[in-house]
């Protein structure tokens, strides 16, 4: 065998992101390192710079078409630090509002338009019909059903703020709109329909899903790490607000407040990618993405915020999650998992969202405070559908941004999806797989990361 | 080159953008559904398995293999060889071309870098806060970098444009099947304003361009033909110098949110130039335009072109100020 051959998967498909695989083999044609490469760099930390930092949150939501909610509402937060200004009660609760609805949408989006042809058609089908087209010509009510729930969030979100694609509604000192009893009642009746949906798309998943696919949920990708996510501050799930926590694979954890985020994380840059890759500096283990003694990795997005997280406070995701727990432990490992934790957060967020539409307080008309613009720094951090996001600015005092840092979902993820790759290959190279077949079930172990 | 029966074939193809042009297609939803039956789609990445690049084991090169579509749409402008690699294949392979969404057209946000050169932004990103020193330069088997963000009609010939940030999902939809009709789509003409429902009096509140840190004046129970003009309000509201799009049944998406227009579907008019237009629009009404807080925030969507340059090619007036 070729001493330098390498298996090439580009571009990596049904992502968000433009990414390439690599993996490198040995002489014996053994995995010898694996590379998921980010091939191109925006530079927003770049460019926000010297932009009047209230224009910010409405230039940042173009990092991403998918999460432009999540990266709206933490640029916004950010920049309230800086300039010290406090959004009225009622704001904040329209901001979540906005962002468990962003949720829902991204969910449905991913496990049924992305991630679901793998499992509803099969992970060896051929790659030609291995898409939502397929789905909707073989199962035309599945797919309408999918396509209809997506399109209600979205729907939601842009009646209700005028636009659900980079949004505009979250300002510096509120919101820019109070919510009609009108459109409460609209959104309500919508929340709960999706609601109905989200127990649909759990049920659906575990029963005709899951089941079938029992050995590659355990063993698919699997990797030992610890995780990252957001609690509240008795440690419950939370999405929009909370302390970080940070947990080793042995289950012990660390909370800290988010604008401490670079005592405890720190990112590493490499020569073959345009992702920095952060690891957890505060183990004092230093970073090493070694599958057999991984050093300094943790892991964010759906499974991680499981794992980390001691219960969830509305009733159906609290059943859902006590399930999960009995069958995987926590924290548990399996990469495949991500997905059962997208489905358990996608009944949470529908659940979260009728209480807040339930709050008599949401139609309070009070939804800004006036700001003055000035100097200062700092952090706005959530939980976006990818990960852990965090936007730290620094402003001067005409309230320009003069230093930016963001650390996105998915980059928490880097060093774990190469991780994964490596592991997914090495175990399945050799085993007569075709190389196609081979290729998407590596696709596979990075697609539940959502990258 | 049509196939299965007479459906018309589809490629649809992201460069330097944010995936926001395709989920606004699939956010068209039954519209999306019906779409996928009608039509064989060739080539889409985001939703299909299709791998284009093709390795050649011997000499590593990398060769594009784009299916033949009669209509192509590209998303996103072009920031590296990659990419344009990419566009100049999608050009060959689609018998007509859509530049979809303003990256597209004009660059979009991401041409706000090309305030700066390629070093300068490469030197700030890996000297962050949180990024580990000595930083590695990404280079390995990398795409190598423009020195700029290109629009795609300064690489190829492009024969539709649909602007937007993103374009509306229906409109999409719309473009295509007339495409396929045979029919040139008909797309807005005029101005964000000539759609929206704002109240006009003719008059500015104020002679200095105020900054968005509190909402406009108006009453939530009451419609937008209730609410003062944002621009008469004295907020800097770009709808005068916008195209008209982003309007859904109760007017521009921005204006829904009682939030000013930003100009993300580009200039009204083929080779407008929104922060010259907008400049021009505030002095003739009495407004002292010098009073906007980083004027070249107003090409925020139209930076490619050569319109945004590194401040050491800067040498227009306004620049100068």
């Amino acid at each position: 065998m070729n001493s330098n051959k390498a298996i090439t998967i580009h571009p990596v498909t049904r992502i968000e992101g433009h990414a390439t695989i690599t993996i490198h083999l040995d002489e014996d044609g053994q995995v010898k390192e694996a590379r998921f490469q980010i091939t191109s760099l925006k530079g927003f930390e770049k460019f926000i710079r010297g932009r009047p930092a209230e224009e910010v949150p409405r230039i940042v939501s173009r990092i991403c078409g998918i999460c432009p909610w999540m990266h709206h509402i933490a640029a916004t937060r950010a920049v309230e630090a800086c300039f010290g200004v406090t959004p009225p009660p009622v704001a904040e609760k329209l901001r979540e509002l906005c962002l468990l609805l962003a949720h829902v949408g991204d969910k449905i989006l991913h496990f049924f338009f992305l991630a679901a042809p793998d499992f509803i058609l099969g992970p060896d089908v051929d790659y030609s019909v291995r898409n939502i087209a397929t789905i909707a010509r073989d199962q035309p009510e599945l797919a309408r059903k999918v396509a209809s729930m997506r399109r209600l969030a979205q729907k939601m979100l842009e009646d209700f703020t005028g636009r659900a694609i980079h949004p505009v509604a979250c300002v510096i000192g509120g919101f820019s709109k109070p919510m009609t009893l009108k459109e409460r009642d609209s959104l309500l009746s919508g929340a709960r329909e999706l609601l109905d949906f989200s127990l649909y798309a759990l049920d659906f998943a575990q029963k005709k899903v899951f089941q079938a696919y029992r050995e590659e949920l355990a063993t698919l990708g699997t990797i030992t790490t610890g995780f990252l996510g957001t609690v509240d501050d008795k440690g419950l799930l939370n999405l929009y607000r909370g302390n970080l926590r940070l947990m080793k694979s042995d289950g012990t954890f660390v909370d800290f407040p988010p604008e401490k985020y670079t005592e405890y994380i720190s990112e590493k840059t490499i020569s073959w990618s345009y992702g920095k890759i952060p690891y957890a500096k505060a183990w004092n283990q230093g970073f090493s993405m070694d599958l057999d003694n991984p050093r300094g990795i943790y892991r964010s997005n759906t499974l991680a915020r499981i794992n980390v997280a001691e219960s969830i406070s509305t009733p159906f995701a609290q059943r859902a999650l006590e399930e999960f727990l009995e069958r995987f432990g926590r924290p548990a490992q399996s990469t495949l998992l991500y997905h059962w934790a997208r489905l358990i957060e996608l009944v949470y967020t529908c659940e979260r969202a009728v209480e807040i539409l339930e709050d008599p307080d949401i139609t309070n008309q009070e939804v800004r405070v006036k700001a003055t613009v000035g100097a200062g720094t700092g952090v706005g951090c959530l939980e976006a559908p990818r990960g852990t996001l965090i936007h730290h600015y620094t402003t001067d005092d005409r309230g320009c941004i003069t230093k930016a840092n963001m650390i996105v979902g998915t980059t928490h993820n880097l060093a774990p999806i190469n991780m994964s790759v490596a592991q997914a290959a090495a175990s399945l190279i050799g085993k007569n797989h075709q190389e196609e077949s081979l290729v998407n079930k590596v696709e596979m172990a990075v697609r539940a990361y959502d990258p | 080159m049509k196939e299965s029966g007479n459906k018309t074939t589809v490629a649809l193809q992201g460069l330097h953008a944010c995936s926001g042009c395709e989920i606004a297609l699939i956010d068209a939803g039954q519209q999306f559904i019906t779409f996928l039956e009608d039509f064989v789609i060739v080539h889409l990445p985001l939703l299909m398995d299709h791998k284009y690049f093709e390795v050649d084991a011997f000499k590593g090169q990398a060769h594009i293999q784009i299916p033949e579509a009669e209509i192509g749409l590209v998303s996103g402008g072009v920031a590296n060889e990659e990419q344009e690699a990419i566009l100049k294949k999608m050009r060959d392979s689609c018998q007509t071309l859509v530049a979809l969404g303003t990256c597209a057209t004009h660059g979009g946000i991401p041409a706000l870098v090309n305030s700066w050169t390629w070093n300068e932004s490469l030197a700030t990103i890996l000297s962050t806060c949180s990024t580990e020193q000595p930083a590695s330069t990404p280079k390995d088997g990398l795409p190598r970098p423009l020195e700029r963000v290109y629009a795609l009609d300064e690489m190829v010939d492009i024969d539709m444009y649909v602007p937007g940030c993103p374009p509306r999902g229906e409109e999409i939809v719309q473009v295509i099947r007339a495409l396929a009709r045979g029919e040139d789509p008909v797309l807005p003409q005029k101005s964000v304003c000539d759609t929206c429902p704002a109240l006009r009096k003719g008059k500015v509140a104020t002679k200095a361009v105020k900054r968005f840190v509190e909402n406009a004046s108006f009453d939530p129970d009451q419609p937008l033909e209730e609410m003062r003009c944002l621009l008469e309000q004295g907020f800097m509201c770009m709808g005068p110098v916008t195209a008209a799009g982003c309007a859904g049944a109760k007017g521009p998406g921005c204006i829904v949110a009682r939030v000013p227009c930003r100009g993300c579907f580009g200039p009204v008019k083929d080779g407008g130039n929104q922060m010259l237009d907008m400049i021009n629009g505030l002095a003739s009404m009495g407004v002292d335009w010098k009073s906007i807080e980083d004027r070249r925030l107003l090409l925020r969507f139209m930076g490619a072109h050569g319109l945004l340059r590194p401040a050491s090619a800067v040498g227009d007036e306004i620049e100068n100020e």
